[in-house]
């Protein structure tokens, strides 16, 4: 028994101890963003804000310069919210057809069509900058939100794409058989046998993609407008303009409201990202 | 013609691999038709044709007056049971039963009039809010034949529905296809490997090999006069008895021992050209006596209502089933005996049937 308590003892301490080793970033982040100039200056890392105040995240929000312009991050926490959305939904939406037509409609040539695709999961992204902005010039979508959705729609296609054609694998091909007996077609099955069951592969992709393209910061700072930056160009614009006193108070209230989004996916739509990681095939 | 016509059915993969080679098969309306063979023998594939999910090469099928060889699944007016049920896992009992009906725009309540309809009959009224998960492997196959059921289909298919089930709840199942059947009266095209289902439900049954069908007939014409050695070997448990045999002169023997043949069949075996032939007994044609051929108990099976006797031979070894227990031991010197009309002769090398 005291063999097992003093296992218990070390295993605890150890958990413990790595715990608060990734959690201690934050925890600087988070009371230094409570803090005043004034206390900051005192220079203590570690200790508690004297007098708590959401100055800093105001300020961050709202007023803070990003180079020229001092209108702090929301004008660019609304560019990623306009671009971010759609771009997810789409990649996912064409990442779940590509994979029903990979699994469930194989062709000629379709198993040789997946592997091309694979490569674009581990295709380093710097590989695509000038062509791509070629592309979006030819487009006429250069420097736009737009172009910048098409981007991320593109660049994601290949991963959703896996996703789902190896979660759809798993689903018996008598499944859709059995619906074209009844009548149904290539969308009336995936509409109505497919997707409905596609809930926790569905839930991975979406927090995969939203992380994904919300953190992004290459694609952002290259194929973005001077009114089309996202978040993380923003963030960094923030933290790179120099001003007399360096505002810690303000970069990490600021790096803190560009995680938060991401931060929110998770503890909402975490346990499912979990159950879909390990979801097996269904049972009929 | 027929209410199922198979014609001259190829199928070929890549040009080399022959999975069918010239299947010819026609039932009437209301016939109970099985497909059965070992595994590979294209069987499934054959199905899947009628069914509309494959297609192939060479020839057509049609489906009463129509011919239906490249028309979809859905406009084949035909209702499928698959070996997997194949149920939709995110919808009810209900909902599976009726979405057949709903894609083909049933009214509301002429639907819920057909799931009442196939639910009573299929005594699955109390399931029809459940998901297939929360079914038993016989509730699904019931909910998988009531899905089949509800669309009142000109043809039915089944793809070997039973053999994910126990051995007992197969027994019920297969007693249940066979009075859903009388009651229906659809014409019905059942797949199985296994040759008591196809014995006990088929009104027709065509015994595959290797793409080609070996025999096409009634139970009683298969068991009775199999066509060639292997729908012989294929059909009936235990397997019959083959003996090596040769014609010499007007008889015919094996290693010296005289076989029993009829007076027809001495006239087939001297018609026939080549002197080695196999001599089929099925072992319920063969008895225990105090006389015929003499033999030493080698092995004793018995089942409870019979006993399957091994028996070594001059002739080889042959099984005896006979009813009841068998008072012997094993080592016992018997006598063995049967009727010339009980036998089979097949040509050895070709294993056509002589006679």
């Amino acid at each position: 028994m005291n063999r097992l308590n003093f296992h218990r003892l070390i295993l605890w301490s150890m958990l413990l101890l790595f715990a608060a080793w990734f959690l201690v970033p934050l925890y600087v982040m988070l009371i230094t963003s409570l803090k005043d100039a004034e206390q900051l200056r005192s220079g203590n890392l570690l200790s508690l804000p004297a007098a708590p105040t959401l100055d800093a995240w105001f300020k961050a929000w709202g007023s803070a310069c990003t180079g020229v312009q001092c209108e702090g991050l929301k004008p660019f926490f609304w560019n990623s919210m306009v671009m971010v959305v759609p771009a997810v939904l789409l990649s996912t939406l064409i990442g779940s057809l590509n994979g029903y037509v990979l699994s469930k409609w194989k062709f000629r040539g379709s198993e040789t069509l997946f592997a091309f695709m694979l490569f674009g999961v581990f295709m380093p992204m710097q590989v695509v900058l000038l062509p791509m902005s070629q592309v979006l010039g030819w487009l006429g979508v250069a420097s736009s939100i737009w172009g910048l959705m098409l981007v991320h729609v593109v660049a994601g296609i290949p991963s959703t794409t896996l996703f789902f054609r190896n979660y759809y694998i798993g689903l018996p091909d008598e499944l859709i058989k059995a619906a074209q007996l009844d009548g149904a077609g290539f969308w009336m099955i995936f509409r109505r046998i497919v997707l409905p069951l596609s809930l926790p592969i569905l839930v991975v992709t979406l927090i995969w993609q939203f992380t994904n393209i919300w953190n992004d910061f290459l694609y952002g700072v290259v194929f973005s407008g001077a009114d089309s930056k996202p978040i993380t160009v923003g963030l960094n614009n923030l933290a790179n303009t120099s001003s007399a006193v360096k505002e810690y108070n303000v970069d990490m209230a600021a790096a803190l409201i560009a995680a938060l989004p991401t931060l929110f996916v998770y503890v909402v739509a975490g346990k499912y990202f979990v159950r879909g990681l390990t979801a097996g095939a269904v049972k009929g | 013609m027929g209410a199922l016509a198979i014609r001259n059915i190829h199928k070929t993969y890549n040009e080399t691999v022959h999975i069918l080679k010239g299947i010819d098969l026609e039932i009437d309306a209301g016939e109970f038709l099985i497909l059965v063979g070992p595994s590979g023998c294209g069987k499934s594939t054959l199905l899947s044709m009628i069914a509309g999910l494959d297609h192939p090469t060479r020839g057509s099928i049609h489906i009463g007056e129509r011919e239906v060889t490249h028309l979809p699944s859905k406009d084949r007016d035909i209702a499928m049971v698959f070996q997997s049920y194949a149920l939709y896992p995110n919808m009810t009992v209900a909902q599976n039963i009726a979405f057949g009906l709903e894609i083909r725009k049933v009214p509301k309540d002429e639907r819920k009039a057909a799931v009442d309809r196939v639910s009573a009959m299929l005594q699955i009224g109390h399931l029809l809010d459940r998901k297939p998960g929360q079914l038993s492997g016989g509730q699904r196959q019931r909910v998988a034949m009531g899905r089949a059921l509800a669309r009142d289909p000109k043809l039915f298919l089944f793809d070997e529905p039973l053999s994910n089930l126990d051995a007992k709840l197969r027994v019920e199942m297969r007693a249940e296809i066979k009075l859903l059947h009388q009651r229906t009266q659809t014409t019905t095209v059942y797949v199985t490997h296994d040759q008591v289902e196809a014995m006990t439900l088929g009104d027709r049954i065509a015994v595959m090999k290797d793409g080609l069908v070996q025999q096409f007939g009634t139970p009683n014409d298969i068991y009775n006069h199999p066509a060639n050695r292997f729908v012989a070997e294929f059909i009936g448990s235990p397997a019959m008895n083959m003996v090596d045999a040769q014609r010499v002169g007007q008889a015919l023997t094996a290693h010296g021992v005289e076989l029993a043949i009829t007076d027809a069949q001495r006239a087939a075996v001297q018609a026939h050209g080549s002197a080695e032939l196999v001599y089929g007994l099925r072992p319920e044609s063969i008895g225990f006596a105090a006389t015929g051929l003499r033999g030493k108990l080698s092995m004793i099976e018995p089942t409870g209502p019979e006993t399957y006797a091994t028996v070594d031979t001059a002739a080889g070894k042959l099984t005896a089933r006979v009813p009841g227990v068998l008072q012997a031991a094993v080592g016992d010197a018997v006598h063995l005996q049967w009727a010339a009309e009980q036998s089979h002769l097949f040509d050895r090398a070709s294993g056509v049937r002589v006679g």
